[in-house]
């Protein structure tokens, strides 16, 4: 599927919060940008981890945090832009295979925290047969904020790497600004999984 | 599996061994040759998962991932990658994580590539502008203390450490085929 082809797409505050209330226990991570205030909009929680930089790195920080915590499920939910900007991380993760780790792309197929400039993902590049490509069998698309559902069950399953590419709106919803104090939310998100400082 | 040959330098069996024994549960990495001993180590430790990189920014991102887990990871690189990770190197700052590396250098020893030469002669200058500790080695027998010296002080102390494996550690490389 690509962007021209839709006829309807997912609220992407909706389907987040829909998501985040379906999986309690997911530990989440966000790309900078649209994404974390999206996270942050549904209710802040001590198990999710926001970046406001390191564009790029969302999913490999998911990798090794899904590595490290094998029996939990961990929730990676970034944007169409900072996905491709770490585009590599997908071969990696295909490399490792982690059953908990879920990769979840708000695509508006736009740059959307710097004017609305069109991004890669609507001139031509499919992100799903990206990652398929790169070897992560199970991604799809979905284009209705109802599927947060099957996305939140494959999250709390845990059985297996998963891409879902989620065609949004390209608008922008009021800013929801989530901590940048990176050590607090490091030393919160430790805490909560019951590690101690060095 | 690949067998671990006998003929690996002692050097780099004690990096191995400071990873192994520091309680390093994941070891990720761009190849180079005086890495070869510690790859394969990883890949044969059921207790150590190795992650090979598609680009070395990765690496910083994945080894801050497994601490926010409670892991400890490090990151293995050649000096040219040290160019590719530096905005990542701010997740370092910005969110105060401890981080190890060690890289191997190029470009500065008897080097007969030139491409090699820039990034290998500003290896340790782009470490030190992202504010991160440099400590280098160029004799095999400092390798186990420098090495660990620099581990404990990311691990112990929250440190952000490079380690630079020196190419006269390494040796002339061979562009012949035998």
């Amino acid at each position: 599927m690509n962007q021209k082809q839709l006829t309807q797409r997912a609220d992407r505050r909706e389907l987040v919060a829909q998501l985040i209330a379906a999986t309690p226990e997911a530990l989440i991570v966000t790309g900078l940008g649209s994404a974390a205030y999206d996270v942050f909009a549904s209710g802040d929680r001590d198990k999710n981890y926001y970046l406001w930089g390191a564009m790029g790195g969302a999913t490999s920080l998911g990798l090794g945090l899904a590595l490290a915590q094998p029996d939990k499920p961990v929730l990676v939910i970034t944007g169409d832009g900072e996905q491709l900007m770490g585009i590599g991380s997908l071969a990696t993760i295909a490399a490792k295979q982690p059953k908990n780790l879920t990769i979840v792309v708000l695509d508006n197929g736009h740059f959307g925290e710097t004017g609305m400039q069109q991004s890669h993902s609507s001139l031509g590049t499919d992100l799903v047969a990206v990652a398929k490509g790169f070897g992560i069998a199970d991604a799809f698309s979905v284009d209705s904020t109802a599927a947060s559902a099957e996305i939140a069950q494959g999250v709390n399953a845990r059985q297996g790497t998963r891409f879902v590419q989620v065609f949004i709106e390209a608008n922008e919803p009021e800013r929801a600004l989530p901590p940048r104090d990176g050590p607090y939310i490091k030393n919160r998100f430790r805490a909560a999984l019951g590690l101690k400082p060095f | 599996m690949h067998p671990i040959p006998k003929t690996a330098p002692d050097w780099q069996k004690a990096v191995f061994n400071v990873l192994k024994a520091g309680g390093v549960n994941q070891i990720a990495y761009v190849p180079d040759a005086g890495h070869s001993h510690v790859i394969r180590s990883a890949i044969a430790d059921p207790d150590i998962i190795d992650v090979v990189l598609t680009t070395e920014e990765e690496g910083v991102a994945v080894c801050s991932g497994a601490w926010l887990g409670g892991q400890r990871a490090v990151l293995l690189m050649q000096s040219s990658g040290v160019g590719n990770c530096v905005n990542m190197f701010s997740l370092l700052q910005a969110a105060d994580f401890p981080f190890f590396t060690l890289v191997t250098m190029r470009g500065e020893y008897a080097e007969f590539n030139p491409w090699q030469n820039p990034m290998g002669q500003a290896t340790q200058a782009a470490l030190e502008l992202m504010g991160i500790q440099v400590l280098r080695v160029n004799k095999p027998e400092e390798v186990q203390e420098i090495v660990s010296a620099g581990f404990d002080a990311a691990f112990e102390a929250g440190a952000k450490v490079a380690v630079l494996l020196g190419q006269e550690l390494i040796g002339r490389k061979k562009w012949e085929r035998n």
